[in-house]
């Protein structure tokens, strides 16, 4: 719902990266999205369009995004289960002593120059 | 020819920014004594009536500014301004759902930190955008009113378990609404076990009392830790 704030804040990053690396042009950013991030990919791309082809720096750039699953981890049976499948409560035990361990990430992982 | 692509490892989170100047602007707060609430909902729930009902009951023993937040208009700041003589400003988030740290630090160069003990900022009605970024206050809290269902802990579970408090508002209409407001407090619960929860009707002024106290309270502990 928030993806055009999103695109801003990875321009901003991207901006500073390419310039610590004395970088003139990015051909492709890269992203890793949680599943239960919130964040619509497809969404995300579309902004990213339009923003990014403002700036010099990104005109043309790809966003990639990679998916990443959403795990959650019961703290009653010790087990992993697939969060978007079955939510807060493990459906090993029943147990809702559950807390998500991967899949809220909203990552640039690098850039392509 | 064209030169090969070459990767520059990043791996960082886009949120690592806004953590960081959110965890520097609470310092500054802390340095001044100033309070900040962070106070977010649906829009409808019935937030501006609740702070005008809230800064009646302490604005003789706080010194209180409010910062509204909003896509456009500046109807609630006004509002605000006029119901309760106390400063008021209008911040736009230029059609983004939502605040960051740094506009909230803008907003606060604005109200000024140097005379206050209380600063209210009236997020972006939206139960998902706001919760994901912090703002550097000091304290979320969130209304959920009557109407809205008392599932809400349960399709918005991020909102309630970034909140300390949340006010039940429009208590009044209970008898006419499926609201079941133990079955609410045992959601809110799930999702936060750390959280208040305080009923109030803010149209009738019931329980607000209790919001207030509970507020006055944090704004002491929060001069005095």
């Amino acid at each position: 719902m928030h993806e055009l704030g999103i695109v801003f804040y990875i321009i901003r990053d991207v901006k500073q990266a390419a310039q610590e690396h004395g970088v003139e042009k990015v051909n492709a950013v890269v992203m890793n999205i949680g599943e239960v991030s919130t964040v619509v990919p497809e969404y995300l791309t579309d902004c990213w369009r339009w923003a990014a082809d403002k700036e010099d720096l990104l005109r043309g750039a790809a966003l990639k995004v990679n998916l990443l699953p959403a795990v959650s981890y019961c703290e009653d049976c010790g087990k992993e289960y697939p969060t978007v499948t079955h939510g807060r409560t493990c459906p090993f035990c029943g147990s809702g002593h559950t807390y998500l361990k991967t899949g809220n990430e909203v990552e640039i992982k690098e850039i392509e120059v | 020819m064209t030169d090969p692509i070459k990767v520059i490892e990043i791996k960082k989170s886009v949120f690592a920014d806004n953590d960081q100047d959110a965890r520097l602007l609470r310092g500054q707060l802390k340095e001044k004594g100033v309070y900040l609430l962070n106070l977010m909902s649906s829009p409808g729930s019935g937030k501006t009536t609740t702070l005008i009902r809230t800064i009646g009951l302490l604005k003789d023993r706080l010194r209180i500014a409010v910062m509204e937040a909003d896509i456009d208009s500046d109807v609630d700041a006004v509002i605000i301004r006029e119901a309760t003589g106390i400063e008021s400003i209008q911040l736009h988030t230029g059609g983004m759902c939502h605040l960051d740290a740094e506009m909230t630090r803008q907003g606060l160069d604005n109200v000024g930190m140097e005379n206050l003990d209380l600063v209210i900022l009236e997020n972006v009605g939206n139960l998902v955008c706001p919760a994901e970024f912090d703002t550097g206050a000091v304290c979320n809290a969130m209304i959920l009113s009557v109407p809205e269902g008392d599932d809400k802990p349960l399709k918005y579970p991020l909102m309630f378990s970034v909140c300390d408090v949340v006010v039940i508002n429009k208590t009044d209409v209970l008898p006419y609404f499926d609201f079941n407001l133990e079955k609410c407090r045992e959601y809110i619960r799930m999702r936060n076990p750390k959280a208040t929860v305080i009923p109030i009707c803010a149209k009738t002024g019931e329980g607000v009392d209790v919001f207030a106290s509970w507020l006055e309270g944090q704004v002491k502990d929060w001069k005095q830790q």
